[in-house]
């Protein structure tokens, strides 16, 4: 039963390893790796049923009992982040089987993806800190070479800038992580959750706080997302939809789980610098959201304001703002990477990614339009779509615990964020066809398919919002008390 | 010993911050790999450097040094490894491309 914990990330691995092999077969490497995604996506959901059930999780990898071996520790947070990444990867894997070049198709694009993947499940699952950085590390590695794969000039100077900003902010990590295990001499979360519980929070435990946080900083594009619109708008579509959906996640992740397991003893200080800096995200983002006429700059700047939307949960950290959180990650994940793949078919079709050069293509392809218009409507939080409750409770948890300057950010962002996708359906959609019916470039059959797919998900996760409830709370519950993850994975040995 | 082996971690950090800081791309990722040894000294001083034996059964001593560093270190080389290596490669393709290997001229416009 256990065991089942280690398929996430160990199955796109084997599969991604076989797939090196087929490197000419690009539909098969395509099928099979879709197939492999599913399998995860249906052992994450049975997972998330376990733990609701039984409690959370734990496999001791070779035996070694906790605090002294590697281990995966699953949690609904965690489970729930691993059942959308494997699903949303699914769905991007089928977009790219139907659109993408054969060229890209047999340069190990799929395997690439697979392993991207694997690095994201275990980041999520990994109850080890050091354990954390490696999967960081799969994942980083993974992101420089499908950032690199395409071979335009564009993105191999995006990509060094990209590659350079990781390896600084993993150097970082190390830091961070040589001074803590020479603090604490543990590197399991729980066992440093209770240490630190019980030696109290020092000013040099907040210090190594801070230093883990501008590392997931980095990672989430936390104030820290200079390097993010570049290397998000230049790779091929596909790639730019999964980063979207998935890599600055696993830093958002990394920021919640440290920061309310580990550190959070005196949130006067860290909560306090986490709250200012996502205020500041907030207001970068959205100004560089209106600011640009590339529609995939805007995207990509898209991201950075859902980060810091998600980040004002964890600096408010009462229970109804991290569930609100927790919706809006899930949510952001499904639409994200909807918004780049539809905009990235807007991007083929027309040829161009400036707003000038596109006009009127409602007329040509009326449902690519309409699934724009949902795509912002679910993004700017419109009931009944999947934005809607994430908002409503991160909005209510600011109003109860009185921070009136987040609260403003938030909403006004929202407002940039429907301004600012509004403004390309206004630009691009609607006004003058330019194009006339005949000389319309075909969309390719199926195109669509994955598009509508993450439509019907966003309604559904909008209108399935009762369903999702009790994971959700259960999710929450277990961040804001330690003790029940500590006691889960220390419990038998206290 | 343990100061010594910070200083000289301050010492390789500093290089390493003066290459990073440089226009040119092969100097940048000289400080990158510098950068990563630095900090495995620092990992390394962190398990307390001479104070016993090594932790095998056989030994009959008061004390054992502390082995986890060496298995971070071990682990945390590896990657560095693969990743100056990928990047020495990404490097040089970008040469071929843009034909340049200075920083500032890959800075490149909007509009491409």
């Amino acid at each position: 039963m256990n065991s089942l914990l280690v398929f996430p990330m160990l199955l796109p691995i084997i599969v991604g390893v076989l797939l090196i092999f087929l490197r000419t077969y690009g539909r098969l490497q395509a099928w099979v790796s879709i197939g492999a995604m599913v399998i995860t996506t249906s052992i994450s959901g049975f997972l998330l049923h376990q733990v609701q059930t039984n409690g959370i999780i734990r496999l001791d990898f070779g035996g070694w009992e906790p605090p002294f071996g590697i281990l995966f520790v699953a949690d609904s947070f965690s489970v729930l982040l691993v059942l959308t990444a494997s699903l949303i990867t699914a769905i991007c894997l089928s977009y790219a089987l139907i659109s993408t070049s054969k060229e890209l198709q047999t340069m190990y694009f799929y395997p690439t993806v697979l392993f991207l993947i694997a690095g994201v499940n275990g980041s999520f699952l990994t109850g080890d800190l050091f354990n954390l950085f490696v999967c960081f590390e799969v994942m980083l590695l993974s992101s420089y070479v499908l950032l690199t794969l395409g071979n335009s000039k564009r993105q191999l100077r995006e990509a060094i800038k990209y590659v350079s900003i990781n390896i600084v902010s993993s150097w970082f990590f190390l830091v961070a992580l040589a001074f803590l295990y020479g603090t604490l001499g543990t590197l399991n979360m729980a066992h440093m959750a209770v240490r630190v519980a019980e030696v109290g929070q020092t000013p040099l435990l907040t210090t190594i706080s801070i230093v883990f946080l501008i590392v997931f900083s980095l990672k989430a594009g936390l104030l820290l997302y200079f390097w993010l619109p570049g290397s998000y708008s230049s790779p091929p579509i596909v790639t730019s939809a999964l980063f979207g959906a998935l890599l600055t996640k696993v830093g958002i992740y990394a920021l919640f789980r440290v920061f309310s397991l580990i550190f959070y003893h005196q949130p006067e200080v860290t909560h306090t610098i986490i709250g200012v800096m996502a205020a500041l995200t907030l207001i970068g983002g959205s100004l560089g959201a209106i600011a640009f006429n590339d529609i995939r700059s805007i995207a990509a700047y898209n991201v950075v304001i859902a980060v810091g939307f998600m980040l004002v949960g964890l600096a408010i950290s009462t229970p109804s703002a991290i569930e609100g959180s927790i919706y809006y990650v899930i949510h952001d994940m499904v639409a994200k990477a909807l918004l780049f793949l539809v905009i990235g078919t807007m991007v083929t079709l027309s040829g161009t990614s400036k707003m000038a050069g596109m006009s009127g293509l409602m007329k040509n392809y009326p449902l690519l339009g309409w699934s724009f218009f949902i795509t912002m409507l679910s993004l700017a939080g419109i009931p009944p779509l999947s934005g809607f409750i994430g908002k409503i409770l991160l909005s209510s948890a600011a109003i109860d615990s009185g921070s009136y300057v987040l609260l403003a950010l938030a909403l006004l962002s929202s407002l940039f964020v429907l301004y600012s996708l509004l403004r390309i359906f206004k630009n691009c959609f609607w006004g003058e066809t330019i194009v006339s019916k005949e000389e319309q470039l075909p969309l390719r059959r199926g195109v669509l398919i994955p598009c509508l797919v993450l439509v019907a998900l966003t309604i559904a996760l909008g209108l399935g919002t009762e369903y999702m409830a009790p994971y959700i709370t259960n999710a929450a519950e277990t961040l804001l008390n330690p003790d029940i993850y500590v006691d889960a994975v220390l419990g038998n040995i206290q | 010993m343990e100061s010594m082996i910070i200083v000289l971690v301050g010492v390789l950090t500093t290089v390493a911050i003066y290459l990073v800081l440089s226009k040119n791309v092969v100097r940048v990722i000289l400080g990158t790999a510098i950068l990563s040894h630095a900090v495995h000294l620092l990992i390394l001083s962190m398990g307390d450097l001479k104070i016993g034996t090594v932790p095998l059964l056989g030994e009959e001593a008061s004390t054992y040094v502390d082995a986890l560093p060496q298995a971070l270190i071990l682990t945390a080389i590896v990657i560095s490894f693969a990743v100056t290596a990928f990047i020495l490669v990404l490097a040089y393709r970008a040469y071929q491309e843009l034909g340049t290997d200075d920083l500032g001229a890959m800075r490149g416009s909007q509009d491409e």
